[in-house]
Order: structure tokens, then C-alpha cells, then sequence
């Protein structure tokens, strides 16, 4: 039950208030620009564009500021604030083959058309802090490999040389379904699913994906490829006829590959799982590649045994929007329903202990 | 010059304006002295476009999320119109894109904005661009193999 | 060149404050069946599409809403103008649209080949924007239901001959159905599916 209740408004304000001064703190610090933000604390930024559903750097990095460093405050910020724009439409699909590489590596191939390339990367790094850091000490640029260009070929072209690897079947022409449009109901279509998983919470898929590794839905995964780098977006305008680039984004892809047993109409080979998402959001891309082609099993004949495979428990608690949504409104005023919890344990708690009493006289009886 | 070639100059002139940097954008276009009387036909305004992807890479299509974009048209004096969409919301870098898109139906005019404005943000764009390359290849494994075992 | 510019012109000058007025209007006329509200002049379309209509297209159309533009608007000037000033794509049956948009009221397919929704979406129905010539002159038609704290009358021109029948069916779908916008000069007024129509000299 839910009663309108006044009150507060004084209190309210006076919180806003002081939120307002706590996230400035100490003025005598400098505070942090968004272009400080935007370029020394990318990630984060990245992680916001990609589960906020939304790509703008500057925004981001805007929200993460306002939130106090607090990313799934600042992911609702961005959700809210790209309810309020008009959609002019749809891009033509992302070409990741053709990417401006700025990493590539592949944990199934060692020599690869393109060579494995690292780029700026946490690996191999031994994760101890550095204390160096802790000031402003200049920093040298990235070294320079003089060479031409090699095409960097993507890992699925060449499993697909051999037929062992399924391909990435035909595009159906009918435009793939909105989760931002259309109600969910299940069984979702693929790319429904992606486009959740997409802007899914990082923290939940990882788990997920992790447990799929444990043994939680058959999978035996490798990372076949994993790239990042800036991709070209074109935008089909009518009154022109034809595709304008707009620019470019930055995307993370990963194809994870699968091995698959084979059922009564496809032969035994690898099948893959697929992750797309904004920005530099590795764990991310890998987490949602995993979850991908676990979903995938009651298309390719699997027994669907354990959560990462059920497509209601996955997609439905993936957005942590709504999760947050949901956890955090049990902080509002419950007064009345809570009211109303009360009375009914008090007067359970007053037949439970009359029945007592009524027992004890005749146990007494007995002894 | 065919229809398909002036498509393709247009775009081409397009995906360099709507990578340009607004600072570089507008000193190089003061430089040329071209300020053309205009109307908004619509916009500058920003909105959303949805971003899609391809299963796989290369498969059906799908909707990956929305990124921001400014887009605009513009009628010059002499009828010609131009548009632009760009990534992000930079209404006047938006706007003066289109002015140059309109420009551009002439083709003398075209020849030099083509020189003097779009060259050399391709130049720089390529050339940043060059250099991103170079520090990836920096970063490529090249693996040798370990002598094993005895021979 | 010229043409291209002859049909791009008229569309919203500030498209954040007209469409939320025209919006406004239209929220109060779904509230009010049958009551005519003035929304003044805002699209001034330069190509074959009533002002009013295209404002009211303006103001709710996107590339996520199909159109379906009956014969006398199936034109490219049209499509392009829509196109280019709402982002529409364009249905190819009365049955696929979001929104219709009618120039020939007495022509119109009926009601019940549009979008009618389901009865647990009863929102993926067809609104039909009707161009008219006036809303009062015509026969008298008479509504109650929601919105209404009486009767509403009003006497538009330029509906079909067989609009009552064919508005009682609609009524008797409920809470399927499709609902109407009628223009005409610079006013609209509403045909929400709720409204009931009465019997009378009809």
C-alpha cells in the first residue's frame, strides 16, 4: 500500500546541499576537470559510455564527476539524461574487421596475419602499486615500429579456412529487435539478447561468465580473439541518399571460441560467443562473449542446467539500472506497509503464545 | 566526373569534417574568407543515433546502444543546401559543416575548400592516426623459439 | 539542387518549444474528445501536406513510428519532407502503421484495416491524422465517455459516409482500436477510442 506522505522538504534540501560540498571536499585542492577525467581516468569513463548505453566520453566523464566516482550512480545519470534526446536513427553496422587496431591479441593462434599486438595493456604488469604515480612525474611517450601497414585478419576469417568454426550466419533483413522499445518477453532473439548483455552490468556477467568456467554450463572457452581499436560509424540519411560517416567510437571485441560435440544435424566444431561494447572494456567484452554462447544452448541442443543458460535469470537482472532501482527504493518510507507488517506479527505472536498457554497447564498435568 | 564520384568526394569531404577538431575546423575556415549567407533548414540539434553491431562481426545485425550526434542542414542564397551528423554535441562545428557541404555543390568552390581545408585536416588526421599504428606495432610479440631438448 | 531545397523547407524553426506545444495540444484534445483546440501556425510544409497535420506529425513522428500515408500523400515530395524533418520510415499497409497520415477522409481505408493492438498491448495501434476541411459544418455527431462530462458534438466535413458504423465497431474492439486526430485550418480535435458515440439523427 502506498500513502502520499509530506514532510522533509527542508531536510531534502539541506542534504542536496551538503552532498554538493562533499563532492567538491577540500577547496583547497583543485578540482578535477572532465577532460582530467575524460584522459587519466578512461576506464572508468569507458565503463560508464558502455553501461550507461551511451556514447559520449565528455557526459561520462560529466556523470562520473557528479556521482563522486560512484559508476552505477553515474551509469543512471547517463540513462536519464539519454531518455531526454530524439533518436535520429540507426547507424549501419559497426565493421570491426576493418578497425584502426590499437590491440589484438588471439590465445589461439600464436602467428597470425597481424601479429599479436598488446597495445596498452594491464597484462604482464606484476599489479604492484607505484608509488611513482603519486605526483606528477613526466611520463615517456609510447615507442615507434617504423614498417608498413599489415592487415590485421580476424581470428574467425582463419578458423573459418578449415570449416571447423560456424559461421556468423546470413543476416535476416528484418531489423533486429529494441529492448529499449519493446517489452521483453521470452525467448529473446540473439540480438536482443547482445544488446542487453551490451550495456549489462560488468560485476554480475563476470560472475556469471566465471561460473560458466567452474563448470556451471558445459564450456570449454578460448579467447579467440580479442580487439580494440576505433571503428567508423556511417548514418543512412534519406535526404541524401546515401551513408555520411560521422565519425568514429572506440569498441571492444571479443570472439570467444567454443568446442561443441556436435549434435544430429551439425557436426562436431567450435562454435563462438560474441561481445561488442564501448570504449576499452576488456573483462567486460570477454564476461559478455562468455554469456552469449552459454545463452545459446537451447539453439544448439544443449541441456539447460544452470543459470548463465537461462535467458530469464540472466537478461532480466543483467541491467543494473534496474537492479539498482529496485535494491535502493527499500530505503524509502515503507511507514505504512511496515505499519501493517507490525500488527500482523504482533497478533501471530499473540495466538502463538495463547496456544502456549493453553498447552503448558496439560503438560503440567502429565508430568 | 559521375554521380558515384561526387558521392564519394562528398563523403570522403564528410568523414574528415566530422573527425575535424572545432578549433582547427573554424581557424582554417576564417582563413579561407568564405562566410556565406545562410538559413537552418533544421537544426543545429543534438539527438541519439543507435549504434549496431554484427553477431560475430560480420552476421545479423544488432543494436549495441545509442551515441550522440549533432546534426544540420542549411540553404545557402543560391538554393544550395547542405547537411551534416557528427558525433557529439558540437552545434556550431555541426552547423559550419553543413555551410561547407553546401559550398561544395559548386564545383570551383569545392576545388578550393578541398585544397585549403579539407586536405590538411586529412593530412593531420591521417598522420595522428600513422602514429597510433606505429606505437601499437611497438607493442607486437615477436616470438622466437627456445632451443629444446637435445639434438 | 533547387528542388531539393523547394521540398525541405517548413519544417519546425525551434523543434524543442513547437513540439512540445503542439504536444501539449494534442494531450489536452485525447483528454477532451471532440473538442477543437486551436494550436496556431507552426510547419508551413512546402510541399503537399496540410500545415496542421505535418505539425502534428512533427511533433510525434520518429524513425521508430512507421507511416502510412494514404494515396493523395503517397507522393516522394512528401516522403522526403516527413523523412527528412521527422526521421519517419514509412509503412507499406494501413496495418503496420504507428501513424497514418489521410488527406482523403471520405476515401480512407476503414478503421478496422489499421493497427488495432492486442489486448495485452493495446498500444501498438494505428493514430490516424485526418486532413479536413472543417470541423464543424458537417453532420452533427454527438460523443460521451471519458473526458467528456456530458455530450461533445462536433460536425466535421470529410469523413466517410459510413464513419458511425464504423466507430461503433471501433469502440466495440475496446480496449483495441485506433484513435483519431482530425485537423483541419489550424485546429485539431480528438477521437480517443474511448469516446462513445451516440445515437442521434446518424
Amino acid at each position: 500500500m502506498y500513502v502520499a506522505v509530506k514532510g522533509g522538504e527542508a531536510a531534502i534540501d539541506n542534504a542536496h546541499r551538503l552532498l554538493a560540498d562533499r563532492r567538491r571536499g577540500d577547496r583547497a585542492v583543485p578540482a578535477l576537470t572532465l577532460d582530467q577525467i575524460a584522459g587519466q581516468l578512461a576506464l572508468a569513463v569507458d565503463r560508464v559510455m558502455a553501461e550507461g548505453s551511451l556514447y559520449d566520453r565528455r557526459l561520462a566523464a560529466l556523470a562520473v564527476k557528479q556521482a563522486r566516482g560512484d559508476l552505477i550512480e553515474a551509469i543512471f545519470l547517463l540513462r536519464a539524461y539519454r531518455t531526454t534526446l530524439a533518436r535520429f536513427g540507426y547507424s549501419e553496422p559497426l565493421d570491426t574487421g576493418a578497425m584502426l587496431v590499437e590491440r589484438r591479441i588471439s590465445a589461439c593462434h600464436k602467428d597470425l596475419p597481424g601479429g599479436q599486438l598488446l597495445g596498452p595493456t594491464f597484462d604482464y604488469t606484476h599489479r604492484l602499486l607505484d608509488e611513482g604515480l603519486d605526483g606528477d612525474a613526466s611520463v615517456e611517450a609510447g615507442k615507434i615500429r617504423a614498417g608498413a601497414a599489415e592487415k590485421v585478419v580476424r581470428v574467425a576469417d582463419i578458423l573459418a579456412d578449415e570449416g571447423l568454426i560456424e559461421g556468423d550466419g546470413l543476416a535476416t533483413g528484418d531489423g533486429p529487435g529494441d529492448i529499449n522499445h519493446t517489452p521483453v518477453e521470452f525467448p529473446l532473439s540473439r540480438a536482443m539478447r547482445l544488446q542487453s548483455l551490451s550495456r549489462g552490468d560488468e560485476g554480475f556477467l563476470l560472475a556469471l561468465g566465471y561460473s560458466t568456467q567452474r563448470g556451471y554450463a558445459r564450456s570449454h572457452p578460448f579467447a579467440g580473439e580479442i580487439r580494440i581499436g576505433e571503428v567508423e560509424v556511417e548514418v543512412f540519411l534519406p535526404e541524401l541518399g546515401f551513408a555520411v560517416p560521422v565519425g568514429r567510437v572506440q569498441v571492444t571485441e571479443c570472439q570467444m571460441v567454443n568446442q561443441f560435440k556436435g549434435s544430429a544435424k551439425v557436426p562436431p566444431q567450435f562454435t563462438r560467443g560474441y561481445g561488442l561494447v564501448f570504449g576499452q572494456s576488456e573483462r567486460k567484452a570477454m564476461a559478455m562473449a562468455l554469456c552469449d554462447r552459454a545463452l545459446r544452448a537451447e539453439e544448439l541442443g544443449e541441456d539447460i542446467v544452470a543459470p548463465p543458460q537461462d535467458q530469464e535469470f540472466v537478461i532480466s537482472h543483467c541491467d543494473n539500472v534496474q537492479a539498482t532501482g529496485f535494491v535502493e527504493h527499500l530505503k524509502l518510507p515503507h511507514y505504512v506497509d511496515f505499519q501493517a507488517e507490525l500488527g500482523l506479527v504482533r497478533r501471530m505472536r499473540a495466538e502463538y503464545e495463547a496456544r502456549d498457554r493453553e498447552v503448558a497447564p496439560v503438560r503440567e498435568a502429565a508430568e | 566526373m559521375g554521380e558515384i564520384d561526387d558521392i564519394a568526394a562528398r563523403k570522403d569531404r564528410m568523414a574528415v569534417l566530422a573527425r575535424a577538431d572545432a578549433g582547427r575546423l573554424r581557424a582554417l575556415w576564417s582563413a579561407l574568407g568564405l562566410d556565406p549567407a545562410h538559413r537552418r533548414l533544421r537544426g543545429p540539434e543534438s539527438g541519439l543515433v543507435t549504434l549496431r553491431g554484427r553477431i560475430g562481426g560480420t552476421g545479423e545485425p544488432f543494436n549495441m546502444g545509442e551515441a550522440t550526434v549533432t546534426r544540420a542542414s542549411v540553404i545557402l542564397a543560391d538554393g544550395a543546401v547542405g547537411h551534416a551528423m557528427t558525433l557529439g554535441r558540437e552545434p556550431e562545428k555541426t552547423e559550419l559543416a553543413a555551410i561547407i557541404d553546401a559550398l561544395c555543390h559548386d564545383r570551383d568552390t569545392a576545388t578550393r575548400i578541398d585544397a585549403d581545408l579539407v586536405a590538411p585536416i586529412r593530412h593531420e588526421l591521417a598522420t595522428a592516426d600513422e602514429k597510433r599504428r606505429q606505437e601499437t606495432a611497438a607493442t607486437r610479440v615477436d616470438f622466437f623459439t627456445m632451443v629444446r631438448g637435445e639434438d | 539542387m533547387q528542388r531539393e531545397s523547394i521540398v525541405l523547407e517548413g519544417g519546425f524553426t525551434d523543434p524543442v518549444i513547437e513540439s512540445q506545444a503542439v504536444f501539449r495540444a494534442l494531450m489536452d484534445a485525447m483528454a477532451h474528445p471532440a473538442r477543437a483546440y486551436r494550436i496556431g501556425h507552426h510547419a508551413a510544409p512546402s510541399v503537399p501536406i496540410a500545415a496542421t497535420a505535418a505539425a502534428v506529425a512533427c511533433a510525434v513522428v520518429d524513425a521508430d513510428t512507421p507511416v502510412w500515408l494514404d494515396g493523395a500523400l503517397a507522393i516522394d515530395a512528401v516522403r522526403t519532407w516527413l523523412g527528412f524533418h521527422t526521421g519517419a520510415r514509412f509503412a507499406n499497409s494501413p496495418g503496420e502503421a504507428a501513424f497514418a497520415l489521410i488527406a482523403d477522409g471520405a476515401g480512407m481505408p476503414a478503421l478496422q484495416r489499421f493497427a488495432q493492438g492486442t489486448e495485452e498491448y493495446p498500444d501498438r495501434s494505428s493514430t490516424v491524422i485526418l486532413q479536413l476541411s472543417a470541423l464543424d459544418g458537417g453532420d452533427a455527431l454527438a460523443f460521451e465517455g471519458p473526458g467528456i462530462r456530458t455530450r461533445a458534438t462536433i460536425a466535421p466535413v470529410g469523413l466517410p459516409a459510413e464513419f458511425p458504423t464504423q466507430w461503433r465497431a471501433n469502440r466495440a474492439r475496446f480496449p483495441r482500436g485506433v484513435d483519431l486526430i482530425l485537423t483541419a485550418g489550424d485546429a485539431i480535435a480528438c477521437l480517443p477510442r474511448s469516446a462513445r458515440l451516440l445515437a442521434g439523427e446518424n
